[in-house]
């Protein structure tokens, strides 16, 4: 058995974070995308708790708990702005949402 | 418990959060034809900041820890912010009216977004800046979509939001690993841990790249500029005035303090970036903005190439080339704020007359609104007796002093470039005469006040830069201990 130490964290932490751009760069959903944001922000959240684990200092957790709440918020603006748009448009595919071109 | 002196050197922030408070619970409070007295209390709200930034001056030093630190630097990035606030609010308090949109919570966000930026000025500790960063970032991705049933400022809002969230992720997961790489979520700690070699530097330069992705996002500088002419086009013109001031301000604030903290010899490991960056910016901003046709577009564009024109600032590396920076910053700020307050006026309701054809004819329908409008853009061009020209002359002449002429020179074909497309909208305004009926509204007077405010701010910087500038060089030296 092997333990699992702060690079066993990070790889799966820069899994997440990969998996998250490719979200945001590929899929055409809006509600996808937002979600793809919210996988990258969790992926933070890993990294500081694995370490403040690893330091023995408690100001990763701290950081965590407001990376948590920002990402809240966030969530909570964007979907407001989603239900703007959709009032609009009718739509949450992000590729039909292409008046501002030139 | 932190003490009076500590509180009061948070005093700016402190401020603008109980104005923008108070505003949110008086809104339902008053009645619907005497909104107006929001846009005034949100006024009082920006000043008494700004008031409370040289307050909080009187008394310089750390607090909470280390968490804020109130020196030059923070201080002069807290009274551009506050300035931005105020004037964005005087602006704003016609078109509001004019298209009939919540003004309670406009003068709210526009303060609590104030409230952030001047946070990221004096926070020195990544915690505390990605806080700053995120509150003023959501307060403007909903200014953004104010105009909510129009869909292309939906769109505005939308593209503003997923981007910047997107960057801030990655700025995010570069904290991360700075935490993870030093130990220490504060600049001195993180340079000491750099400098002692204790750090792991993998790491570091990783979240350092992270970090710099992040905010070359937030400052609009290529190759992450995409979204910033999407974003400013379709914003409610006040808005994009204060989009394209502020919180590119602030950005750049943190982008100074951070880079100019942590990193030991920036310019050796980080040269070759910023310079990159820069050149990018400056060419890329100047090139699309000639073929533009509407005005607000081509407004976007330029800001690129004004985001670029700073990078060459940073890429010097040195005390003189972050003042010149910060002046540059100051500078723009007050011309391309003035020149959007013209713009959002002249657009109307709905914005329907933004396409510089609509500019035709100006100058002689309306020779006040004209005038100003060709003070700002000549200062954008950097015409003497401007503000914008010496703050191109400052950072070029950083670039020389730090063996850069080549960038210098680059730059300024890169202004030449730029003076073409400022002095067509001139040209438009002056000598054609207009070929369709546009509707120009008697000019308010607080739309006034704000365009003489910003058009003297520019002749001041332009004429007698003196003050503002030793200010600059005074405080651009970071602590380092």
């Amino acid at each position: 058995m092997h333990p699992i130490t702060t690079v066993h964290y990070l790889f799966l932490s820069a899994a997440l974070l990969l998996v998250g751009t490719i979200g945001v760069l590929t899929r055409r959903n809006i509600v996808v995308i937002l979600m793809s944001i919210e996988l990258i922000l969790n992926a933070v959240n890993i990294n500081l708790i694995a370490f403040s684990r690893q330091l023995g200092n408690v100001n990763g957790q701290v950081f965590a708990i407001f990376v948590i709440t920002d990402a809240a918020a966030e969530a909570a603006v964007g979907l407001g702005i989603l239900i703007a748009l959709f009032r609009n448009k009718e739509t949450v595919n992000a590729d039909e949402v292409d008046i501002l071109k030139w | 418990m932190p003490d009076s002196a500590q509180i009061l050197r948070l005093l700016p922030e402190i401020l603008l959060s109980v104005f923008g408070t108070l505003i949110m619970v008086l809104d339902p409070l008053t009645g619907r034809n005497r909104k107006a007295l929001l846009g005034v209390l949100a006024l009082v709200g920006a000043y008494c900041a700004w008031i409370g930034a040289l307050v909080s001056y009187a008394n310089p030093g750390p607090a909470f820890g280390g968490m804020v630190t109130v020196d030059g630097f923070a201080t002069f990035f807290r009274l551009l912010v506050c300035a931005i606030g105020f004037l964005t609010v005087l602006a704003s308090m016609s078109y509001l009216e004019r298209n009939e949109l919540p003004q309670g919570e406009y003068y709210a966000l526009v303060l609590f977004g104030v409230a952030g930026q001047s946070l990221m000025a004096v926070s020195g500790e990544l915690v505390l800046i990605f806080l700053g960063l995120e509150i003023s970032s959501i307060s403007t991705y909903i200014l953004a979509g104010f105009l909510r049933e129009d869909a292309k400022s939906n769109e505005a809002s939308l593209k503003y939001f997923f981007l910047g969230s997107f960057a801030t992720a990655f700025f995010l997961y570069g904290v991360a690993l700075t935490y993870g790489a030093t130990g220490s979520t504060k600049l001195v700690v993180i340079r000491q841990a750099m400098e002692g070699k204790d750090a792991n530097v993998v790491l570091a330069v990783i979240a350092g790249a992270l970090m710099f992705v992040g905010l070359a996002f937030k400052v609009s500088a290529a190759p992450f500029q995409v979204w910033t002419p999407d974003v400013y086009q379709g914003a409610p013109s006040p808005v994009t005035a204060y989009l394209s001031t502020g919180p590119k301000a602030a950005a750049f604030a943190i982008f100074l303090r951070i880079f100019f903290t942590t990193v030991p010899q920036t310019g050796v490991m980080w040269g070759w970036l910023l310079w990159t960056c820069a050149l990018l910016s400056m060419t890329i901003g100047n090139f699309a903005a000639l073929v533009q046709t509407d005005i607000k577009r081509m407004l976007a564009y330029s800001s690129i190439a004004h985001a670029g024109y700073v990078l060459v600032a940073f890429t010097s590396c040195t005390p003189i080339g972050a003042a010149a920076a910060m002046f540059y910053l100051a500078a723009y700020a007050f011309m391309n704020l003035g020149a959007f307050t013209v713009v959002s006026h002249l657009s109307g309701r709905r914005e329907q007359y933004v396409a510089i054809d609509h500019y035709a004819g100006l100058g002689r329908r309306r020779p006040f609104l004209a005038a100003l409008l060709t003070i700002f853009l000549l200062s954008l061009v950097g015409i003497p007796l401007t503000g914008g020209f010496f703050g191109k002359f400052y950072i070029f002449r950083a670039a020389v002093n730090a063996d850069l002429l080549w960038l210098a020179v680059l730059g300024l074909l890169n202004s030449a470039v730029a003076a073409y497309y400022y002095l067509k909208v001139i040209v438009v305004m002056y000598m054609q005469e207009p070929k369709e009926e546009v509707t120009i509204e008697p000019v308010p007077a607080t739309l006034a006040a704000t365009l003489v405010l910003a058009a003297g701010a520019v002749f001041f910087l332009g004429v007698y830069p003196g003050p503002v500038l030793d200010f600059a060089t005074r405080s651009a030296s970071f602590s380092r201990q």
